[in-house]
């Protein structure tokens, strides 16, 4: 009977693997060093766990079969047990022994996903692209190329990508998946997350951080590209979209979804990003960023929107 | 406040409906209590009651209804999100959902579930006849109601929140969540925690003063142990809630700008104190879990519980560090390397006295006589599905690999594979275990056990598809998902599971009513039980120990029933007794009424319900009532007539 309970996570881990038609899950699809690196990171725990989880099953099953009542005689009593001294430094210490291997693991991944040098392309210069929301839109702006697209970006292969996010008003989560993990985007300090991509296609990004009615429309698409194509394409924005005036902008802002949108300038001139946490802790410039932002876009704030 | 803004809810259908079904089960109530003339009765002995059991029983019942009330939310975000691109519900209408969802199920089910037992147990494992302040302990209970009047009339009078259960600026503040919704939110925490605190504070008095002589702190029962550290991280966090929330109504109602997006304000402030209080919060409801499991596997497993110091040690040092880990719950705030270092390894260090207390369960049952019971099928229930829980918690814990998780239906499903193994399957195995304490017979067995192997089974159904959906990238609290994410099979498993699990609660509430129809009243101690509760009457008369027995060691009441000794044995004297409360009744009548106001910032009724409240304490700090005294002859009385029923004390 018991082992029912203790077959059944199996079983289900077994069905979701067929019913997911075994492609592999969207994390462990990784298409980047970073994401590659959060995808190790995840299968080493995994299979730590997996000796910890069966550690405690075996022990569980053996002293269920073993000393249920029904299977021991009528005038069996308990004896009286204080502890073990042994046992109880054992269970201490492996356990630490574990934490302090996943904390060596931890610290090994982090530094290498929040590391500017992005894995693999660590002497290419990244390319900057601002990515802000907005309700619930993104803009992307290059500075580099002088572009700004909404909803959707493109990116180079083989480059590391720095984007630096931020919100103009609710706080929202930039998650792409197949190519890093998150970071939240908020109004008034610009986060850094770092990425590549090693393989062109496209590549499924959203807000993960609930805000609001519009919340599950919230997502973008990362197209990556070849080098030269990607030229090409910015080229291309440069010579046939309109430039973004503050006023557009502002229109952008307050809508409350938009499809897709290119502009061969970006909203950085009149609306800048707010302080990076570095100058937060400094009063001068965290007054002079605070300063330059109040002449934003003010934001019409779309309350009882059922999306779609 | 107009009508039509108060009403505006009810042109939704769905609620129009509840709202219909509620007036009628109201009337039924009201109907029934007048026909069988029980309105005396209710007021007199249960509603201002200040007897320790029957305030037990009430917590349980206001979580019982919550429960469902909380259900039904999770059943219906289960069938929106069942198949793709569902119109059962709209955006607006889900997001108001999976907020009070959370904020119940945690506020209003978990914490007066876990309140009541402790109330019905504690007192009763040390040997004591009340807490330390009764008539508190009944403004605590009552406060509690006023919280969870005031977020469910809250989807009928204006609008539930609707700013996920954590209520993060800038979503919750004024500029994008004008409405009422979310200050029902805050007053409805606000006045709820009030009596949370007191409920602290009581309990921490009551254990370090009112123990039997000669229970010194080592050889309390592992039940109250978990309730004493509950408690101080009770009486540490919920003050930080206090504040965040009158920071929160102050930025809503009053112009303040502490969580704003401007004028200095900083809404990840909001998120920080948030879970400064939220994280030993999760404590407050898994340490008393424990504590039931560390009673129901010792008590059927026929053996005293092993290694009890480092169980001890153990909950010591979760407490602790349940106070260094909030920022893990946000760890993609763009913190540094070390910051997010060390608030990983402070997180995975948690697992080491979690797993101290697993293996010491699994080693207490080593050598011991196991019998499968209702309560003890809980308890190992509990072992592999909360490690499943435990592991995956491990796994967030490390800060990168959170940068993926974060957000996803994968958290979802790691944070309710520990509460509902772990704080649920405590509840109702500690529900399961005491309730002969208070009823005097036990709970069929047969329906116990089939409600647990729904229970069990269901719960996984439901919950193990998200881990894999998390990890393909699908973000909690969207209300609904296109086909071609591939999400909708096992979204639909999961549905089926959910529904499993709500046979399994009608099954928990069917055995209350076949139970009470059909059970045989039995003597005291019906499981052969090992500590001082079980060495009264059943059901527990008012003064529970007619002689306070005296304590030598750990499990005296076991040792005491092998050497044939009666714990109870003494010169029986007159009992001093506290009386009923009436104002701490009105008391929080009137705080429903005062929050009901506020929220509605009509600022008259709530002055003139302040000053109502207020002239409550005041009269209460110049009452002079003595209580009253139980004679001899009464309880000499009382014991025959228990002897003569055959309620043996410890005779099993």
């Amino acid at each position: 009977m018991r082992k029912k309970v203790l077959i059944l996570p199996i079983v289900m881990a077994f069905m979701a693997l067929v019913l997911s038609g075994c492609e592999p899950l969207m994390v462990f699809d990784a298409k980047g060093p970073n994401a590659r690196t959060l995808s190790t990171t995840i299968l080493i725990s995994i299979a730590t766990m997996v000796i910890i989880l069966l550690a405690v099953y075996i022990i569980l099953a053996v002293v269920l079969v073993k000393y249920r009542a029904s299977k021991l005689p009528a005038d069996y009593e308990p004896p009286f047990e204080e502890g073990n001294r042994k046992l109880e430094f054992v269970w201490t210490a492996i356990p630490i022994v574990i934490v302090a291997f996943l904390s060596v693991v931890t610290i090994w991944s982090l530094e290498k996903v929040e590391n500017p040098q992005t894995e693999d392309y660590a002497n290419t210069e990244p390319l900057v692209i601002y990515a802000s929301s907005s309700e619930w839109k993104w803009h992307f702006s290059y500075p580099e190329q002088n572009i700004e697209t909404v909803n959707y970006v493109n990116i180079p292969t083989d480059r590391p990508i720095e984007f630096r996010l931020y919100s103009y008003g609710m706080m929202t989560s930039f998650w792409v998946p197949q190519l890093a993990g998150q970071k939240y985007a908020m109004s008034d300090m610009t986060t850094t997350i770092h990425l590549a991509a090693d393989e062109a296609g496209e590549y499924f990004g959203r807000n993960s951080l609930f805000n609001g009615p519009g919340f599950e429309a919230q997502q973008f698409e990362v197209q990556a590209m070849e080098q030269a194509k990607f030229d090409e394409w910015t080229q291309d924005v440069k010579s046939t979209e309109p430039e973004l005036t503050e006023q557009k902008f502002n229109e952008l802002l307050n809508a409350a979804h938009v499809g897709r949108e290119s502009f061969s300038s970006t909203h950085l001139s009149f609306s800048p990003a707010p302080a990076s946490h570095h100058d937060m802790m400094n009063a001068e410039s965290y007054n002079k960023s605070k300063a330059d932002q109040t002449g934003n876009g003010k934001l019409n704030i779309h309350r009882h929107t059922d999306s779609h | 406040m107009s009508f039509d803004a108060i009403f505006a809810p009810l042109s939704e259908p769905m609620v129009f409906g509840t709202f219909i079904g509620i007036v009628v089960a109201s009337l039924a109530v009201v109907i029934g209590l007048t026909y069988f003339k029980k309105w005396g009765w209710l007021y007199s002995e249960w509603l201002t009651t200040v007897d320790h059991k029957r305030i037990g029983v009430m917590y349980i019942f206001v979580a019982i209804i919550m429960l469902f009330r909380g259900g039904v939310d999770a059943l219906l975000m289960r069938a929106q999100t069942a198949i793709p691109e569902n119109g059962l519900l709209n955006s607006a209408h889900y997001n108001e959902i999976f907020t009070t969802h959370g904020l119940l199920m945690i506020l209003f089910v978990a914490m007066p579930f876990v309140i009541g037992l402790m109330n019905v147990a504690v007192p009763l494992q040390i040997g004591a006849r009340d807490v330390a302040f009764p008539r508190l302990n009944l403004l605590s209970f009552w406060l509690t109601v006023a919280g969870a009047i005031l977020i469910n009339v809250s989807f009928i009078f204006g609008g539930s929140p609707n700013a996920g259960w954590t209520g993060y600026f800038p979503l919750s503040g004024p500029e994008y969540n004008p409405g009422v919704g979310n200050n029902y939110y805050a007053w409805s925490i606000q006045i709820s925690g009030f009596g949370t605190l007191m409920t602290g504070i009581n309990f921490i008095t009551t254990i370090m003063k009112m123990r039997a002589p000669g229970m010194t702190l080592m050889k309390m029962p592992m039940f109250t142990w978990s309730i004493l550290i509950t408690s101080l991280i009770i009486t540490c966090a919920f003050p930080v809630i206090t504040v965040t929330m009158a920071m929160m109504t102050l930025d809503r109602q009053f112009g303040t700008k502490f969580f704003a997006m401007s004028d200095g304000g900083m809404d990840m402030l909001y998120a920080n104190l948030f879970w400064v209080w939220g994280h030993p919060e999760v404590y407050i409801v898994i340490l008393p879990a424990f504590g039931i499991f560390s009673e129901v596997i010792a008590t059927f497993s026929r053996k005293n519980l092993f290694g009890y110091g480092s169980m001890v040690a153990a909950m010591v040092v979760i407490s602790t560090l349940a106070f260094l880990v909030w920022a893990h719950h946000f760890y993609t705030m763009g913190h540094g390397v070390l910051t997010n270092g060390v608030f990983s390894i402070t997180t995975m260090l948690i697992a080491v006295p979690t797993g101290v207390k697993i293996f010491n369960w699994l080693l207490t049952m080593r050598h011991g006589k196991i019998s499968f019971t209702t309560p003890m099928l809980y308890a190992l229930g509990f072992i592999p599905i909360f490690t499943i829980g435990g592991v995956t918690g491990v796994m967030l814990a490390m800060a990168s690999a959170d940068y993926q998780y974060h957000n996803t239906l994968f958290l979802v499903a790691h944070f309710h594979y520990v509460l509902i193994p772990g704080t649920v399957f405590a509840l109702f195995a500690g529900y399961h275990y005491w309730w002969p304490l208070i009823w005097g017979f036990r709970l069929n067995e047969k329906l116990g056990k089939a409600a647990f192997w729904v229970m069990a089974i269901s719960f996984n159904v439901a919950f193990f598809p998200m881990f894999i959906l998390g990890l393909d990238g699908y973000a909690r609290r969207m209300y609904t998902y296109s086909a071609a994410t591939g999400y909708g099979p096992l979204s639909m498993v999961s549905f089926i599971g959910a529904l499993g699990l709500a046979v399994s609660f009608i099954l928990v509430a069917y055995n209350i009513y076949y139970s009470f129809r059909y059970a045989k009243r039995e003597g005291s101690d019906p499981w052969d039980a090992r500590s001082l509760e079980w060495c009264v009457h059943t059901p527990a008369p008012n003064y529970n120990f007619a002689v306070i027995p005296t304590v030598t060691r750990l499990d005296e009441f076991w040792f005491a029933k092998k050497e044939g000794r009666d714990l109870q044995a003494g010169k029986i004297e007159d009992i001093h007794m506290p009386n009923n409360s009436q104002s701490a009744f009105w008391q929080g009548i009137a705080m429903t009424a005062w929050g009901f106001f506020f929220v509605w910032a009509e600022w008259i009724p709530a002055a003139i319900f302040l000053v109502i409240t207020l002239a409550f304490m005041l009269y209460r700090s110049f009452q002079k009532d003595d209580g009253y005294h139980i004679h001899v002859a009464e309880i000499e009385e009382t014991e025959r007539r228990y002897d003569e029923n055959g309620g043996l004390r410890g005779a099993k």
